[in-house]
């Protein structure tokens, strides 16, 4: 299990490529990888948006991405999971956030990867300013 | 005998400061931090955590705890 939140732009494929083959232990265990990648979109309702800044609370995050990782683990049997996300300034078309999870079988690696993004997005402590063509708006929680 | 005090966000913005260290004279519960340290009312739905964890207002609080003032999460709904 890995977690890590980013400063800089990342590729997610690559890092999925990298930590697999980081993981000798996973060969041959695992028959199914779910992954779920978000990416910054250049609209939303109905503005253009032309960067985003998104702030977080580090050890808090760091905790709850744990946390969700945790019980995804238990929840269901999954052999490895990868979550890297990103805070600071982003550009649309830079990848937000990143779920790996790697299982036996498929239902299990949809069923947690569904799971921790949805989890994460409702309970780590993120906060999206967006910069649009009117100046920079926070993002209200049910906009999105 | 102190308490660290952070604020995130529009909380951030609206009060001007991202951290404080407030006495704990007088204090109990994360409530008088934020009366203490923001000298307006709580907005309403702001969230509270207390060392890293989500908390109610009336949570009690303690010399040396971290508690944190900020807006809805905003990861994304859908």
């Amino acid at each position: 299990m890995k977690i890590r939140l980013v400063e800089q732009s990342f590729d997610p494929w690559q890092e999925i490529a990298r930590h697999q083959s980081g993981q000798p232990a996973l060969a041959g265990k695992f028959g199914a990888t779910a992954v779920f990648v978000g990416t910054l979109r250049d609209f939303n309702q109905g503005d253009a948006v032309q960067a985003m800044r998104l702030e977080h609370y580090a050890p808090m995050t760091q905790k709850y991405l744990e946390r969700v990782a945790e019980e995804a683990s238990a929840r269901w049997p999954v052999e490895d999971v990868l979550v890297i996300h990103r805070y600071g300034e982003l550009r649309p078309n830079d990848p937000i956030v990143c779920v790996a999870v790697w299982a036996a079988h498929r239902d299990s690696a949809f069923e947690a990867c569904r799971y921790l993004i949805d989890e994460l997005k409702t309970r780590a402590p993120f906060w999206k300013q967006e910069l649009t063509p009117q100046g920079r708006r926070w993002v209200e929680p049910e906009a999105d | 005998m102190s308490i660290t005090v952070r604020f995130f966000a529009s909380i951030r913005e609206k009060l001007g400061k991202e951290q404080d260290i407030i006495e704990c004279k007088g204090i109990t519960c994360a409530a008088d931090v934020w009366s203490k340290s923001a000298g307006i009312p709580l907005p309403p739905n702001t969230l509270v955590a207390v060392n890293m964890e989500y908390a109610r207002p009336d949570q009690p609080v303690r010399d040396g705890d971290e508690v944190a003032f900020f807006p809805p999460v905003t990861g994304g709904a859908r």
